[in-house]
């Protein structure tokens, strides 16, 4: 084979693996997320058996724990609509009322099933200023 | 001394100013004059920048609560290596330590370069200093460090409890000196660019400053991790969280580019992919300066709502058309003229090497972005997890490590069939017998991922071991020297050379530890009562008793309440103790009342760890003090008003309360294989990074024949 063709060929094979991979990077990471939505997101229309995250604000005295088990309600970041979640496992350090919180689960019969420890704060209010009032 | 502060950075904006513009008048007009003015100018940056530290540190350490940041991220009762660290731990400090360090850095390499690459060197200095007055820029408009309050608090905020770790104290800072380390190297390929001057001279130039970044970069990362394992209770030392990974990524993409200079040294080639390699480390490194400041994805990290995230995404933005605009336009400058030979050569494993880190980057850059990618294309906002990364990383890292055995030994240009077999005759029977005693007597085999990982690790050890001693024998042969003079005196004349070998073996120990107790780790969570015991992966674990103590700060970290327990350990015939604890910081809001914010602040957890070669027994503990809440509430009504020595009683009594009754508390117990071995496995790495980097006694000296030579040349042409 000439040595142009051989280089074509090269060519061709290297850009024909790229583009595979970068497909499958594509539908790997589109098959394996979840979506982030709202306790309102979630009341509005939530698919049965479908996981999601769920992010918002833990409600004032709302947490409760019974033994292994934690509940309590997130409500949206700006609104009133609340959903119950109960969840198991490490409760990060940070985790207080009115902090906001991710969680990933599922909802069954109105309430929010979490996930085994993927109970996740965002930042303690220490690190920024704009928080500090609140 | 908040105004002094103020002064420097504005001062300091406007000398990087003109800075840049002297050397690029310098270089147009041919004005050296010009160019050494200019390059004064950022000694004198670095000069007020150093002012400017000082200042602040001495307001942190004085605790001086008219200055804005130390009253927010400081506190009286914050201990002082703490007050030290306070700095960085907010965002207008962080500004300033990159300023620090950057002007520091731009020094140094101006001033080993000062008499040579009189071309490249004004435009490089330009750069550099563009990059610096960006920073100052930043902390001039929007975010300054020495913002003064106009009625200082009594008593500051204090540091964030869940930064109060040593490794904390070093981890920034040198997270920082990497990242600003790439711009040298970054600043130099433009200056070439600019000039056409693409041979190997500004890599030669720079090349210790990416090694000095890349090194700072990975002990930045082995630290966030050992941070991350022994300090937050969550027991894992990696998370894929995005301040992770904007860590991570410039590192990968500088380790691409230490390899494949190496071919454009040699051979003249991959010019065009050695700038883009480090336009790309540049970028990334500045990238994860943005997502630590901007808060635009969601992580622990992020420094909340921030007012300069526009700022840095314009600078991104600039910093990236404008390289590839000047790549593109000095394309024929670029071309090499040298083509690959064979696919089995030195260069062409280089090339797949740098393949699998910058595709390893670009899979890390998408699983980052995601939320975003996503928002864009779906319009609706998602993210891949932990469990996304590790499938889609395992693969490359297999192949990473398996080309850091191969690489070392396959020749430049074109290998010959016979090299190769005599080459990895030992390292593959090696790895054969490896894979056979595994699978025979453990339970690796359950874990193929691991496995394979374990096999090339004994291959990557042997190559190393294999070259270390081909050379020690070669060297005896010839010198006739002792095997230990003869090894100390091979790596000493080839440190670069045996310190990349020492690098790959770190790499390989490092991956080791984590293909072992990411597989075969065994995580046990239980909620017990003083007395009862659990099984933890090999362990039976006894809660004996729980502890309480108020004021006696065990961690050092100025926590005045700890709650906690005592657990013993058995496996086999051999007994641990561990004491786990949790630290409770009394809040600052008012509403939980004087006794009750002692209780309701932040508390972290103190994991206690027993460290050993061969496995980590991790603990945690989560004392519930809940039903402590109704005694609390009772002395909060009761001594409102009584004075602290009394309020000081009220909290021992409730405290000792829960030593005498505790009600069940929640344990986390982690059984980890192998886990030390990733800091050894960092600390060889480190230490291989650091031989490569030391000037050789031969170099020096070629230096100093070669600017004696310089002299005697201009005598000679003078008279």
């Amino acid at each position: 084979m000439d040595p142009r063709r051989k280089r074509k060929l090269r060519l061709f094979v290297a850009l024909s693996a790229a583009v595979l991979l970068a497909g499958a990077l594509v539908y790997t990471s589109f098959s394996a997320s979840t979506q982030a939505k709202e306790p309102s997101d979630l009341l509005a229309a939530a698919e049965p058996g479908r996981s999601y995250e769920l992010t918002g604000k833990v409600v004032d005295d709302s947490v409760d724990r019974d033994g292994e088990r934690l509940t309590f309600r997130i409500r949206d970041r700006d609104g009133r609509e609340s959903l119950p979640v109960t969840y198991s496992g490490v409760v990060p350090d940070p985790f207080r009322e009115g902090r906001e919180v991710i969680v990933s689960g599922e909802l069954k019969q109105g309430t929010f099933v979490a996930e085994r420890d993927s109970l996740i704060t965002k930042c303690p209010s220490k690190f920024t200023k704009d928080e500090q009032s609140a | 001394m908040a105004g002094l502060g103020s002064a420097c950075l504005l001062v300091g904006l406007l000398t990087a100013l003109y800075a840049a513009g002297a050397s690029v008048y310098g270089a147009r007009a041919g004005s050296r004059a010009a160019v050494a003015s200019g390059r004064r100018a950022i000694y004198c940056v670095a000069g007020l920048m150093v002012t400017a530290t000082v200042v602040l540190q001495s307001a942190f350490l004085r605790s001086d609560f008219s200055f804005q940041l130390v009253a927010e991220g400081s506190s009286t009762d914050t201990p002082t290596f703490y007050k030290f660290t306070a700095m960085w731990a907010t965002q207008d400090g962080s500004l300033l330590l990159w300023a620090l360090l950057m002007s520091l850095f731009s020094s140094a390499v101006l001033f080993a370069t000062r008499r040579s690459l009189r071309d490249i060197a004004p435009w490089a200095t330009a750069v550099l200093a563009l990059v610096a007055g960006f920073f100052l820029l930043l902390m001039v408009a929007w975010e300054n460090p020495f913002t003064t309050l106009a009625s200082p608090p009594a008593e500051g905020a204090g540091l964030n409890p869940l930064l109060r770790h040593p490794a904390m104290m070093i981890h920034p800072p040198m997270l920082y000196t990497g990242y600003v380390g790439f711009s040298i190297p970054f600043a130099f390929a433009i200056g070439a660019l600019i000039v056409r001057q693409t041979g190997a001279d500004w890599i030669r130039a720079t090349r210790r400053f990416a090694l000095i970044a890349w090194t700072f970069l990975a002990a930045g990362i082995m630290l966030g991790a050992l941070w991350s394992y022994a300090e937050l209770g969550w027991g894992g030392y990696w998370a894929w969280d995005p301040v992770e990974n904007a860590s991570l990524m410039p590192w990968l993409v500088g380790t691409a580019f230490i390899h494949s200079i190496m071919v454009q040294e040699k051979r003249g080639m991959l010019k065009v992919w050695n700038v883009s390699l480090i336009v790309a480390t540049f970028v990334l490194a500045l990238l994860g300066t943005f997502l630590v400041r901007s808060g635009i994805l969601d992580s622990i990290h992020a420094f909340g709502a921030s007012t300069i995230g526009k700022q840095f995404l314009t600078f991104i933005a600039i910093a990236i058309l404008g390289s590839t605009a000047l790549i593109v336009s000095r394309l024929d400058d670029l071309r090499s003229r040298a083509k690959l030979d064979s696919l089995m050569s030195r260069e062409a494993f280089f090339l797949v090497n740098n393949l699998v880190l910058v595709g390893l980057c670009v899979v890390i850059f998408w699983g980052t972005f995601f939320p975003l990618i996503s928002e864009a294309l779906s319009g609706e906002e998602a993210s891949v997890g932990p469990p996304w990364f590790n499938r889609v990383t395992t693969p490359l890292a297999l192949v990473l490590v398996a080309l850091a055995a191969i690489g070392p030994m396959v020749p430049w240009r074109r290998a010959s069939r016979s090299g190769l077999m005599r080459s990895f005759r030992l390292p593959i029977s090696v790895m054969a017998v490896t894979l056979v005693a595994l699978v025979a007597f453990t339970d690796s085999a359950d874990s193929p991922p691991a496995l394979v990982m374990f096999c090339f690790v004994a291959l990557v050890l042997t190559v190393v071991a294999q070259e270390l001693a081909r050379g020690t024998a070669a060297r005896r042969t010839i010198a006739g020297d002792p095997w230990p003079r003869a090894l100390g005196q091979l790596i000493a004349r080839n440190r670069r050379r045996y310190g990349g070998y020492l690098v790959h073996a770190g790499i390989a120990v490092l991956f080791l530890g984590v293909a072992a107790s990411s597989a075969f780790d065994q995580q046990t969570d239980v909620r017990l009562s003083p007395g009862e015991s659990f099984e933890a992966g090999g362990y039976d674990i006894t809660y004996v008793r729980p502890t309480a103590e108020v004021g006696r700060d065990t961690s050092g970290t100025g926590a005045p309440i700890v709650f906690g327990a005592v657990l013993r350990a058995r496996r086999g015939d051999a007994v641990q103790t561990l004491h786990p604890s949790r630290n409770f910081y009394p809040s600052q809001n008012a509403e939980a009342g004087p006794i009750g914010r002692f209780f309701e602040g932040e508390a972290t957890s103190e994991v206690d760890v027993r460290w050993g070669l061969r496995r980590d027994l991790w603990t945690a503990v989560r004392p519930d003090i809940a039903e402590l809440e109704p005694a609390i509430r009772e002395a909060d009504a009761k001594f409102a008003d009584a004075g602290d020595d009394v309020q000081a009683i009220v909290i021992a009594a409730i405290v000792e309360r829960y030593r005498e009754q505790a009600p069940p508390a929640s344990f986390r117990a982690i059984d980890s294989p192998l886990v030390s071995w990733i800091w050894i496995g960092g600390a060889i790495m480190i230490l291989g990074a650091l031989i490569a980097i030391w000037p050789s006694p031969e170099a020096r000296m070629r230096r100093v024949t070669s600017i004696y030579a310089a002299k005697l040349g201009k005598e000679l042409s003078s008279a």
